[in-house]
């Protein structure tokens, strides 16, 4: 059994408080009227001449001369306002799509019946009792959306929507209702699976037979359908409405990529974490090597669907598609390119050698850098279209990951207390501490 | 040169497994195994050296993106530069996207088939080439442990007859 160990709950306290601080400070300096908005900008040296590249959601229809200024001003308002609602936003999404793209590993590896990896259910089951409290703090989040408590989603805001063509014809999936009950079934049903499976698997220590795992075995397959249907909707619903004209079709599994790639990095980690404390005694180099070319091959998968969307939005060069990638290579230019080389030139320069794979300390630092990378990736994702060029990497947006990296971890941690970290009796169990490379 | 050698046969590759780790106990050298498939692990076992195929892989697609990016330039930019979507931009770096899928097609192309030759040149293999394998059934269902003989036939007989051989037999090479 594993314990908690109290310097680590410690550090999940005081990452916590330290985030809360952080996301406090990032709304008590927030504006609240046009005056202070303009007085920060102007405090911090940079005017906001092109500004209105960026006026998503306003409409294309500028008003003209003293009306135009007075809607830029508004508009500047909306986005510092926005700002550490966007930082919370992004930090509580990061951490919850870590759950859940653990998840998606968890039930491909059951409906696989793959044998290197029992040994690391446990594991991945921990990281996946996050989905309830990290599910519940994104929930709140879009449920403030909806009651207009920000401008997160301008789509939320009848003003806009009564101006707009295309958001009216939208209007019948993207209404707050309706979100909310689409948020509260895809949560319902990868929570329900989770905590039905995590049944199963404990129960499956103490049965006698391999019933238990033939139904994980079946439902694990049949939530598979599931995920990848509810996980797209959910990519369409809480990132990319964000920019309510712009759609992409491959934007599911983009954003699938990401949360895959994170989850199995955070496989990697905690089990080289509870390895170094002496707990895994089975788990040995050719699983942290399996879990590295799984990092080593989503990145590439990541960049291949990037790169794809990116590319044909390019060259087909349409108005109403292009200007997601102009404002991101206009104002977001660092961040957009830089996220590349982190998720993409980084893990595979470093990963490529199979030696590097095995060890351990490498694979913590290849993994930083890909969760940071993706971090960037959801940050490039909600930011234009939230803040636009006000974005800045300051106190609320650190704050807020360093909050949710402590919530993170005391839940995890938490749960991985309550079961043995060996499965006893899953049929695979003698395959997987055999698995060798 | 005619120097004796050994031949185990095994029909089993766990058998061959376990037999290739006493053999390799008892400080024999082993000539060569042939299999009717890969065994995993069967390179450990018999102490050969880890494969360099994965570095020569690695510079031949690094040989293969050098040459679409100089192909692609010659031909997209300075011989023939051509207008495509509207962007006749005359630049390569501007132009750089739509070369990607060549570029990483390429660098595959340029691993994948020279890393194949690079293998069969190692390997001496060339087509209509003679078997090397000393008997056919290692093509079916056996596998064939060949072990030199220095004075050790009878020591070599008993101990490869322990290790579940089916057959043993002994042929001038």
């Amino acid at each position: 059994m594993y314990t908690f160990s109290n310097r680590l709950k410690i550090a999940s306290f005081i990452l916590m408080a330290v985030g809360v601080l952080g996301i406090g400070i990032g709304f008590m300096a927030a504006p609240s009227t046009v005056e202070e908005a303009k007085a920060i900008v102007a405090g911090h040296g940079d005017g906001h001449g092109d500004a209105h590249a960026v006026a998503e959601g306003h409409g294309a229809e500028m008003e003209h001369g003293d009306a135009h200024d007075a809607s830029h001003d508004e508009h500047l308002l909306h986005q510092l306002q926005n700002k550490p609602w966007a930082a919370l936003y992004v930090a509580a999404f990061f951490f919850f799509m870590i759950a859940l793209g653990v998840l998606a590993f968890y039930a491909i590896q059951r409906a696989a019946q793959a044998g290197w990896s029992p040994l690391l259910f446990r594991v991945m089951e921990g990281i996946t009792a996050y989905l309830v409290p990290g599910g519940i703090v994104v929930f709140v989040i879009l449920a403030l959306s909806v009651a207009h408590m920000n401008h997160l989603f301008v789509w939320m805001d009848p003003e806009v929507v009564a101006h707009d063509k295309l958001l009216q014809g939208k209007a019948g999936f993207l209404n707050g209702t309706f979100f909310l009950i689409r948020a509260a079934i895809f949560l319902g049903g990868w929570i329900l699976y989770r905590e039905y499976s995590r049944k199963l698997s404990l129960a499956q220590d103490e049965s006698n037979d391999d019933s238990n795992f033939k139904l994980n075995f079946r439902i694990s397959a049949g939530f598979l359908v599931f995920y990848l249907i509810s996980e797209s909707m959910m990519s369409w619903d809480w990132i990319m409405s964000v920019d309510p004209h712009w759609f992409s079709t491959l934007f599911g599994w983009y954003i699938f990529a990401s949360m895959f790639v994170s989850g199995i990095t955070v496989i990697a980690m905690v089990t080289i974490y509870l390895k170094s404390r002496g707990y895994l005694p089975d788990v040995n180099d050719s699983h942290i090597h399996d879990l590295a070319k799984f990092m080593f091959g989503i990145s590439i998968f990541w960049t291949y669907l990037w790169f794809s969307q990116f590319m044909l939005i390019w060259y087909s060069n349409i108005p109403e598609e292009v200007t997601y990638f102009v404002t991101r290579i206009a104002d977001f230019n660092l961040p957009f390119f830089g996220m590349v080389a982190m998720n993409f030139l980084f893990p595979v320069l470093l990963l490529m050698n199979s030696d590097f794979k095995r060890t351990n300390w490498f694979v913590v630092m290849t993994g930083i850098v890909i969760l940071a990378g993706h971090y960037m990736d959801i940050f490039n994702a909600i930011m234009p279209a939230t803040v636009g060029d006000q974005w800045y990497i300051g106190i609320p947006e650190i704050g807020s990951i360093l909050f949710f990296a402590g919530f993170f971890i005391f839940f995890v941690f938490r749960a991985l207390t309550k079961a043995p970290l060996q499965p006893k009796r899953n049929p695979f169990i003698e395959e997987s501490k055999h698995f060798h490379y | 040169m005619a120097s004796k050698v050994i031949h185990a046969f095994y029909n089993d590759d766990d058998v061959l497994m376990h037999a290739v780790k006493k053999v390799k106990a008892a400080k024999h050298h082993i000539e060569e195994v042939y299999c009717p498939f890969p065994v995993h692990g069967l390179d450990k076992a018999m102490g050969l050296a880890p494969t360099r195929i994965a570095i020569t892989s690695f510079m031949y697609g690094c040989v293969g993106l050098a040459v679409s990016i100089v192909m692609m330039n010659y031909i997209m930019i300075q011989d023939w530069p051509q207008d495509i979507g509207g962007k006749p931009s005359f630049s390569y770096l501007e132009n750089m996207p739509a070369f990607v899928p060549i570029m990483f097609e390429l660098t595959v192309f340029f691993a994948a088939h020279l890393m194949v030759i690079t293998f069969y040149l190692r390997s001496r293999l060339w087509p209509f080439k003679e078997a090397e394998n000393p008997d056919v059934r290692t093509t079916d269902d056996h596998f064939l442990m060949e072990i030199e003989i220095h004075n050790n036939e009878q020591e070599l007989r008993d101990l490869l007859m322990d290790t579940g051989a089916v057959e043993i037999n002994i042929t001038e090479k």
